[in-house]
């Protein structure tokens, strides 16, 4: 056995840089950062961003108003809906238009069923993170299950592309709304089964407890929304302050904790997917019947049906697709809330069929920005943990 | 409402489909960001985000967008700032990271994605895009498709 020779004051001394990432399970992605490292204690992280740009931005500048709406859905694809959400809405307000209302409870339960299958993922991955592999067999299993019904009402599975401008894209499956019951009448008790697993589990809990701390007013300093705020005692959720979608005729409360830290993350995404399936479960109650698009010739697509019957819908859905919709000139900012905090989409409309800008607001990007002050003067091992609780998806942060 | 507070800075307003947007100077964009988040009538303590705009052909060519929310009062509100192109050199304004240090990583991806410089700004790489180009790809005149000469993987 040798024995190694003593440090020496300067070799102590030396501050040591790690590069995480970018190719690293912990990261979620494609992140990157240069990790400035004390021994084992964090002094800076320095994020490098941009391995999975894709000029989002300006593609939409050179697509239809129409064409925009997968797009949107490939930049946060854990909530898919809840970015097409945001961009339609932002266009029917400059277009003046409004979704019927059976479109917008659909739309909700999307947009709930988004949030849930986000959280599931975010929570399996999270634990996985900080040691404990279980949670993700059980939340995978539930979340294959919302992949089920996306697939179900719209085809796609992880990104339905079902809004449309005006409304959707065709209505409710035969059985989705018996199967999506089936799913809330036993979600409540599966998330009973997650919490037994990590809430009170004592390694979890000396992983995560005053681990990650964000000040409230460094929270808001630093714009971060969503979770992250919540975590931090503020109830701020735009759901209820500006309602969208009628979101203001469902009863729900705000989750909020005081601890700041990952652990009071945890417990607030966990809240969350209790109160969207309330919310779900009162859209399936108050499904009305009716039209699911809005009807407005040569700026939203006819129905289907009326295509192959009728010549002038014929003629202004070719026109649609050849011309593209032309708005009124003007701008508009719509912000919603996405699973990850405040999702903005600000749009300005010179008149013509492309977007002359569209700017992107992503909650994950923002909240990435206190990664360095949660992370500063802990150990490295916290900062992995640190970083899954921001809850990032790399095609949204890099858009 | 928001007419009353600051003084001749700004230069029109507009409002659409019920929201406000403010045209200021852009030399004043400091003092005006800084009475926006501390007068207490207006109290805007977030900012959501920092966005370029490039009019090209028009002029003044850019455009710099901020999106405030006040999480006390909840409400929204629009400023904007217009940009000369300069005959030499790449435009610039004042930095509002001092007000709201979320606008750090805002500023930077308007800086690289449309060369302006943010004065004053504590930390100005680029944030998205590799170091070696030295393209503004969100002006206007940038073709979409990139180009070979420009836009390489790697650096020459």
């Amino acid at each position: 056995m040798s024995t190694q020779a003593p440090l020496t004051n300067t070799a102590r001394e030396e501050i040591l840089e790690l590069n995480l990432g970018p190719h690293h399970p912990s990261t979620h992605g494609v992140f990157r950062a240069i990790v400035e490292l004390d021994g084992e204690i964090v002094v800076n992280v320095t994020p490098h961003l941009g391995y999975l740009h894709r000029g989002f931005e300006k593609t939409c500048e050179n697509k239809h108003y129409h064409q925009v709406i997968p797009l949107t859905e490939r930049c946060d694809y854990m909530g898919a809906s809840s970015n097409s959400l945001a961009y339609c809405l932002c266009v029917e307000k400059i277009i003046d238009v409004e979704a019927p209302e059976r479109a917008q409870v659909i739309r909700v339960i999307m947009a709930e069923l988004s949030r849930i299958f986000s959280h599931l993922f975010w929570l399996g991955t999270h634990a996985h993170d900080v040691g404990a592999m279980t949670p993700l067999f059980y939340t995978l299993r539930e979340r294959e299950e919302i992949m089920n019904l996306f697939e179900l009402v719209a085809g796609g599975r992880l990104m339905p592309n079902y809004l449309r401008i005006g409304g959707l894209n065709k209505d409710l499956e035969v059985g989705f709304l018996e199967r999506l019951k089936a799913f809330t009448d036993t979600f409540d008790e599966r998330i009973d089964d997650y919490e037994t697993l990590l809430t009170k589990n004592a390694i979890y809990v000396d992983r995560t407890k005053g681990v990650g701390i964000l000040p409230l007013d460094d929270a808001i300093k630093l714009g971060a929304s969503g979770p992250m705020v919540r975590a931090s005692g503020l109830a701020w959720d735009i759901r209820k302050s500006q309602p969208y979608c009628g979101y203001d005729q469902y009863e729900f409360d705000i989750p909020v904790e005081t601890g700041c830290d990952v652990y009071s993350r945890y417990l607030v995404r966990v809240q969350e997917m209790r109160q969207s399936n309330r919310i779900l479960k009162q859209a399936i109650r108050k499904l009305p019947d009716g039209p699911i698009i809005a009807r407005k010739a040569g700026v939203i697509f006819p129905p289907q049906e009326e295509i192959y019957t009728r010549m002038e819908s014929l003629i202004h859905h070719f026109m649609l697709v050849v011309e593209g919709m032309k708005p009124p000139a003007g701008e508009y900012y719509q912000c919603i809330e996405s699973p990850r905090g405040e999702l903005g989409c600000y749009l300005i409309s010179d008149g013509s069929s492309n977007p002359m800008r569209l700017k992107w607001r992503a909650p994950a990007f923002v909240n990435l920005e206190s990664l360095a002050l949660m992370s500063r003067g802990r150990f490295f091992a916290d900062l992995i943990a640190i970083l899954s609780s921001i809850d990032i998806v790399l095609a949204e942060v890099d858009r | 409402m928001k007419e009353l507070l600051p003084e001749e800075t700004i230069i029109s307003s507009e409002l659409f489909r019920e929201q406000m947007v403010m045209m200021v100077k852009s030399e004043h964009i400091l003092k005006v960001c800084e009475i926006a988040k501390n007068d207490p009538e207006l109290a805007f303590d977030f900012l959501s985000f920092v966005a370029g705009v490039d009019r090209y052909p028009s002029t003044p060519r850019f455009e710099i967008v901020y999106q405030l929310y006040s999480i006390k009062k909840n409400h929204r509100f629009r400023i904007k700032c217009r940009l000369e192109e300069p005959t030499e050199g790449l435009p610039r304004i004042d930095s509002v990271v001092a007000v709201w240090p979320t606008a750090d990583w805002h500023e930077r991806e308007t800086a690289e994605m449309f060369g302006i410089v943010f004065n004053n700004h504590p930390d100005p790489r680029k944030l998205l895009l590799p170091d070696h180009w030295k393209v503004y790809p969100l002006r206007k005149d940038f073709p979409l498709e990139g180009s070979e000469t420009e836009t390489p993987d790697l650096p020459q």
